[in-house]
């Protein structure tokens, strides 16, 4: 008795799940979805890193767009930049406009704890939203790094870090260009530089020359010397606030000299010299630690 | 029990989000807007009817008659799985951006303990066909109700101002927790006073 009990439960439920599964079969061939084929094979090209920098929620949505969207640009891809734009037009058949140079961001700030006044210790959560939440940050200049590190941790590809001098720089080479940082950065201080810049203006303070030294040992005071110095680096002082306009391809080492609070930096090999300067050394036992 | 009894009884009286707590995780998750929200609400019901007809007549024919009653768990969640997929492969079908917007919600509706819920319930309760049918369709019109309530709700608090530390999922909590308060004051008595 008990053992016909066993064979009907195991009969019964084997039997729903076969007739069940067969139904499935037959629903799936008559509800399937013809995919594009090319959709697979543009998402192929594409870098897959799913950082959004194109305006799409990731790889897949972008190649969904780029086949059944006819006017959907092929060049948004910034990691891929113009191989991957090239390629995708190769896929689609499509002529591409390559769109500019590539850009990188870089951190226009360089106060740390011995150059930058600070009005109190921050001891809160590790992300500088939070921090920028009270009272703007522990740091007294309202527009300069906080230095907590949204940046390091939103970054996809892992381009941020802390430099020697504890300050947040970004590796030129690694960046994608995704923008994340950017858009993370509560005092926007990470701004777009041109990938090939040679120099930088690391300040974001717009206040009066005065205000700035009360607070700042290394910001931007608006006085001027730069464009008189390189009258062709493309230096414009604008809101107490010296900018490059990077079109203009003149020398700009002689603003570095001349810049008093050397907040003008020259960036060569991924570093910058200036006061303060990595040695290259540990240049490279920092790169040689990132691999491990 | 009558059919409107029913129906009232599943709707608001043991609506199985706000008053049994059963299937809370593509009510909240499934709720920041309400055009997603309706197709979830939608699919849980095509799936809650005709999971309680289905599981009905497996109960009667096959689990009854052989007195394997105690498998009962087992073939309802078989017949909810290939009700699921079922939609999914329609949903697919019909609407691409439906399908996307319920995203991994909808596969989960496999596990959503409303459905295995309402199964049981009407298999306790007696019912016939038709009845079970109805008393599916309706927790799946109550848990419609419910998740439309909570997204158009939700919509709205996208343009308040909520204190930081609520935004998102907890002052969504919070909202879902009133409305069971609120649905509370639907009871048996009032079943009584609208239908003898």
């Amino acid at each position: 008795m008990i053992f016909m009990k066993i064979l009907w439960a195991f009969l019964s439920v084997g039997l729903l799940g076969a007739l069940f599964g067969v139904g499935l079969f037959i629903a799936s061939r008559f509800f399937a979805v013809k995919k594009d084929e090319r959709i697979q094979r543009v998402e192929e090209a594409l870098p897959g890193l799913n950082c959004g920098a194109c305006g799409f929620a990731g790889c897949e949505s972008y190649a969904e767009a780029i086949v059944t969207g006819e006017d959907t640009a092929l060049d948004l891809c910034k990691p891929g930049g113009p191989d991957t734009a090239a390629e995708l037009g190769r896929i689609m058949g499509r002529e591409v406009e390559m769109s500019g140079e590539k850009l990188v961001a870089q951190v226009h700030c360089r106060g740390g704890k011995e150059t930058s006044e600070y009005d109190f210790e921050y001891e809160g959560i590790e992300d500088c939203n939070a921090a920028a939440l009270l009272y703007g940050g522990a740091k007294r200049c309202p527009y300069g790094c906080l230095g907590l590190g949204s940046c390091i941790k939103v970054c996809p590809v892992n381009a941020i870090d802390y430099d020697e001098d504890g300050l947040v720089w970004v590796d030129r080479e690694l960046c994608i260009s995704c923008g994340k940082c950017i858009d993370v950065c509560p005092t926007g201080v990470m701004k777009w530089i041109p990938y090939d810049a040679d120099t930088i203006v690391a300040c974001n303070s717009t206040d009066k020359g005065g205000v700035v030294r009360k607070y700042c040992k290394v910001g931007c005071i608006g006085c001027g010397k730069c464009t008189r110095s390189s009258p062709d680096g493309g230096f414009v002082v604008e809101n107490f606030l010296a900018h490059i306009d990077y079109s203009k391809g003149g020398e700009r080492d002689s603003a570095v000299e001349a810049c008093p609070t050397k907040c003008i930096i020259k960036i060569v090999e991924n570093t910058m010299t200036g006061e303060s300067a990595q040695p290259l050394e540990a240049v490279a036992a920092q790169d040689s630690h990132e691999s491990d | 029990m009558s059919y409107v009894g029913i129906i009232i009884t599943f709707v608001f009286i043991e609506n199985f989000i706000l008053t049994k707590f059963l299937g809370l995780c593509p009510f909240i998750g499934v709720s920041k807007n309400t055009e997603s929200a309706v197709g979830m609400g939608f699919a849980v019901t095509f799936v809650m009817s005709l999971a309680s007809l289905t599981t009905w007549a497996i109960q009667k024919l096959i689990l009854v008659p052989l007195g394997l009653e105690f498998l009962q768990t087992i073939t309802f969640i078989l017949v909810i799985a290939t009700l699921v997929q079922l939609v999914e492969m329609i949903i697919q079908k019909i609407s691409a951006p439906l399908y996307k917007a319920l995203g991994i919600y909808l596969p989960l509706i496999t596990t959503n303990c409303a459905v295995l819920g309402i199964a049981l319930i009407a298999v306790r309760s007696n019912y016939n066909a038709f009845e079970s049918f109805v008393a599916g369709f309706s927790a799946g019109l109550g848990f419609l109700l419910a998740i439309l309530l909570m997204s158009t709700i939700r919509e709205k608090l996208e343009n308040e101002w909520v204190p930081k530390p609520f935004r998102g999922v907890p002052i969504a909590f919070i909202t879902g927790g009133l409305m069971a308060l609120a649905f509370m004051a639907f009871d048996k008595a009032l079943l009584r006073n609208l239908i003898g």
